[in-house]
């Protein structure tokens, strides 16, 4: 199991009996579980970060529409997202905010299931679960908004 | 804290506990908000009747505290990246800390009329 030789620390090294190679931490070997062969965690840390930039202005923006100007919460209805939705801008503005929203908290409990799910199975059905739910709910979103009808009824 | 603990405490490991349970708040509530939003397709009156409970004094008290977790965990996140990227970030991760909570402070003030002001009025009379 050991990376190390059998060679005991303590007897000499010289050019006939070198000392043992190392290999450094984590790096790539045969022995390597083929599940941790790719770069998936670290473009799933930069994610994290690029989309938490970007959800920044989405999101203060979004809140600052619908719960503070123009009377709050109080003026949304359907015709407010009707009039909303007739403009590619914010039907673009939504399912971009949708997506990487979406994303961006399914890798963040991600991450919290595998801190804190310690038996396989749970950590497992957990996820299966985290990804059943967010495949949903960003399908419906993003039918819902592409689907949209102001004249439904 | 007392020695021996798992965690170092301070700052730094508060901010990212907030940071987790900020997060997964504010992800419950985003499927519950893609469903509500998605009643748009069933009818102007299911959506409209649905959004009427956004409207009430007690949910504009959990509106509040949703504002309250989206600023932070955002106003937080910009720290996090600014500690990972920038060159003197960890140097001053407590300062950022500070700075976030003190931006969030005012936000909140900022925020308490326009969420909570219909509220007020609802219950205690115009």
């Amino acid at each position: 199991m050991s990376a190390v030789s059998s060679v005991s620390a303590s007897e000499g090294t010289s050019p006939d009996n070198p000392a043992p190679l190392i290999e450094p931490p984590r790096a790539r070997t045969a022995r390597t579980p083929k599940a941790t062969r790719t770069n998936f965690e670290l473009y799933g840390w930069v994610f994290m970060r690029l989309s938490g930039i970007v959800l920044v202005v989405l999101v203060l923006g979004h809140l600052l529409i619908q719960l503070v100007l123009d009377g709050g919460v109080s003026k949304v209805s359907f015709a407010f997202v009707a009039g909303r939705w007739a403009s590619p801008f914010w039907m673009a503005w939504d399912l971009i905010m949708l997506w990487l929203a979406m994303l961006h908290g399914a890798n963040g409990l991600r991450t919290i299931i595998n801190d804190y799910a310690q038996r396989d199975g749970t950590r497992f059905w957990l996820k299966m679960l985290l990804y059943t739910a967010t495949v949903f709910t960003v399908l419906l979103g993003t039918l819902v908004i592409f689907t949209f009808d102001p004249n439904i009824r | 804290m007392p020695a021996g603990t798992l965690y170092r405490g301070r700052e730094g490991m508060w901010s990212w506990v907030a940071h987790r349970v900020t997060g997964v708040l504010i992800f419950f509530f985003l499927f519950v908000h893609v469903l509500d939003t998605a009643l748009v397709r069933v009818s102007p009156e299911a959506y409209d009747d649905t959004i009427a409970v956004y409207k009430t004094p007690v949910v504009a008290v959990m509106e509040y505290g949703l504002v309250a977790a989206v600023l932070f965990h955002a106003l937080n996140g910009l720290r996090v990246v600014a500690v990972d990227f920038w060159s003197q970030g960890t140097r001053y991760q407590k300062q950022m800390l500070w700075t976030v909570v003190g931006l969030w402070l005012v936000l909140m003030a900022g925020a308490a009329y326009p969420v909570l002001g219909h509220a007020v009025r609802e219950v205690f009379g115009s």
